[in-house]
């Protein structure tokens, strides 16, 4: 059973290029961040474990908080803990800057 | 005319009924079972020696198996209680009361004896302070121990995993106990002298070798990056900040991601030598690769550790060997040195609440913690200044003293999204149910002076009053109930003034977090970098 979650935040600050970090495996995250031309941050998360949506909308929204970045973000989670969504994150921006 | 030497006498007499099951000093494994019988008496103090790593297995086995009418309530003492039949002494009524450490693989099921009446714990301790109390209030009556090799005169070799044998052999025999030791083979000569011959009373061959467990190995394989992210931040953060050189390791596989970027990250960073010098730690796999690339000068043991004592024998200028040239570990001395001559010491934990105190109690479960509270606290006894020691303190009084660093290493959350951060600690209602005066703190918060998650290191120890300790921790606690209380404006200036560091104030780079930075990636890996001398136990080869 695979769940959908869709976010979306306002966003200002643009990303230069695209970035590619994480890996398909129990535990883990695949993220793809691009950039957006709209003013905002749109994310879809596909996820194998159901029942966390306020989860992931705590650590998005924590996310964009501090980093109000205008992009398209795709996630396919495998069941990773906050605690490795949070540095997939991290690591995307990273990339992308 | 009062009489002053009772307990002599009384141990003759338990001698004595035993004396038809014994030749020389040794009774047959077979009859294991009638000499407990014949030498306890109800309401003895009996220390069986069973720790994380080796177990005296047969003559716990045994004691399970005596006859409750004849020996009863007794008051156990042990290390850790992790075998099944530990707790069937319990359940069998032969033993009542219980004083302890750790009971990992064993917590459920105490916890129940607990709740319905059959066991009264005592306490739970950190091994040193468990061993202190066996030379002042808990001496042992009869101890239990576990050996490798025995002589006509009762002479004990211990091999790699002497552990804490000496200790509770010299707190019995010394105040007229009865030592009984289950070892592995009788020989004409020891290999060597772990425990002097007098010192044991009786001596019985084990039907199987004692048991002990690989409990320090830690694959390579399972390390994650997030794991590695912490490291990164360990490293710089913490490490070349403070020039640490004197430190011990909890078990995890945080801290063994730790061990495996030395050689790496470390290296590139110009730290050999500078840093991670000195070890209070049991020999870790994992720390070979910094071994063998020149990082270590000295590792004190525990114990040993099952598959590294070839390894060991051959490094005998970085760990203490005996004569014979094995391991010689000692658990009291190495919690003693862990306490007083480290400067540092890094674990993890289960949960911990805004005030930083920790505890790996958790509902329905009474599990101890070993050796971490010792390890894990400031010891206000200590005298030797040295850098990293004095960097905790801002004073500039012309007294002042300096403070242990201790460093929690958690993920905000454990796996199955479990929040490591909460707001009450499990031990407080589960110390409420046992009857507890105190709720089962592994280490107080005031002790903590870092904690460090993935999402950034707080410098517990630079905190101007409560409140900003409770909002460094909270900017690191990600988006648990604690983190989520964060307030950004107020981060931002925890991170000004380096009360709160995030990786990208450290000069850590996150995706630089890979598995690609260990310098061994499986345990095959760690047998080709000790040249072949490491041999995994069975269960951790995948060739």
């Amino acid at each position: 059973m695979i769940e959908t979650l869709t976010f979306t935040y306002p966003a200002s600050a643009h990303v230069a290029r695209r970035a590619h970090v994480g890996v398909v495996a129990s535990g883990n995250c695949e993220l793809l961040l691009e950039p957006s031309p709209e003013p905002s941050a749109s994310v879809t998360v596909r996820t194998s474990v159901g029942g966390y949506a306020t989860t992931w909308e705590a650590v998005l929204a924590r996310f964009f908080a501090r980093h109000s970045i205008a992009v398209r973000l795709e996630i396919d989670d495998f069941g990773a803990t906050p605690a490795v969504v949070a540095m997939r994150l991290e690591q995307a921006l990273e990339q992308a800057r | 005319m009062s009489a002053w030497d009772t307990r002599r006498i009384r141990k003759n007499q338990r001698l004595a009924r035993a004396a038809s099951y014994v030749r020389s000093g040794v009774f047959e494994s077979g009859d294991a079972v009638a000499v407990l019988e014949s030498v306890l008496e109800p309401g003895d103090r009996v220390c069986v020696e069973g720790n994380n790593q080796k177990q005296a297995d047969l003559l716990s086995r045994a004691l399970a198996s005596v006859d409750p009418e004849r020996v009863h309530d007794l008051h156990l003492l042990i290390s850790v209680l992790g075998r099944p039949e530990h707790i069937e002494l319990f359940e069998r009524g032969i033993a009542s009361q219980v004083d302890f450490s750790f009971s990992g693989p064993q917590s459920l099921r105490l916890a129940q004896q607990v709740a319905d009446g059959r066991v009264r714990i005592g306490a739970i301790h950190t091994y040193l302070e468990l061993f202190a109390r066996y030379f002042v209030d808990l001496t042992p009556d009869i101890a239990l121990v576990a050996a490798d090799e025995a002589d006509a005169s009762g002479n004990l070799y211990t091999g790699a995993n002497t552990e804490e044998t000496p200790t509770i052999v010299e707190a019995t025999a010394f105040r007229n106990g009865v030592v009984i030791a289950q070892v592995n083979r009788i020989v004409d000569r020891v290999t060597r002298v772990d425990v002097p011959g007098d010192w044991v009373d009786l001596v019985v061959v084990a039907d199987r070798p004692y048991e002990i467990e690989p409990l320090f190995t830690r694959d390579p394989e399972q390390i994650d990056d997030v794991q590695i992210l912490m490291a990164m931040m360990v490293v710089r953060g913490i490490y070349e900040r403070h020039r640490v050189r004197t430190l011990n390791h909890g078990i995890g596989f945080d801290t063994a991601a730790i061990e495996l970027i030395l050689p790496t990250y470390g290296e590139r960073l110009g730290l050999r030598g500078e840093i991670c010098t000195n070890w209070v730690l049991n020999p870790h796999p994992t720390l070979i690769p910094a071994i063998e690339s020149g990082w270590v000068q000295s590792v004190h043991s525990f114990g040993g550790e099952l598959g590294m004592e070839r390894y060991v024998a051959a490094r005998p200028d970085v760990f203490f060997t005996g004569r014979d040239g094995s391991l010689r570990s000692n658990r009291a001395l190495s919690q003693n040195a862990g306490m007083y001559a480290t400067d540092l010491f890094i674990g993890s934990t289960l949960q911990m609440d805004p005030d930083a105190n920790s505890s790996t109690a958790t509902l329905g479960r009474i599990a101890g913690f070993g050796g971490a509270p010792n390890l894990g606290n400031d010891p206000r006894g200590r005298r030797h200044p040295s850098q990293a020691w004095l960097e905790m303190t801002s004073s500039t009084h012309e007294i002042r003293r300096g403070r242990k660093i201790v460093v929690q290493l958690v993920e905000t959350f454990r796996e199955s999204g479990v929040p490591t951060f909460v707001e009450h600690l499990d031990a407080v209602a589960l110390g409420r149910m046992a009857g507890f005066p105190i709720a089962p703190v592994m280490i107080y918060g005031d002790d903590v002076t870092h904690v460090v998650t993935e999402e950034g290191i707080a410098y517990l120890y630079k905190a101007r009053d409560v409140d900003e300790r409770r909002a460094a921790l909270a900017a690191i606690a990600g988006v648990t109930p604690v983190g989520l209380l964060a307030d950004s404006t107020r981060t931002q200036e925890l991170r000004r003034d380096g009360v709160v560091a995030f990786p990208e104030d450290l000069g850590v780079v996150r995706g630089e977090a890979k598995r690609s930075l260990l310098a061994a990636r499986s345990i095959r890996d760690l047998v080709t970098w000790s040249g072949g001398l490491y041999e995994p136990p069975k269960r951790f080869r995948s060739w």
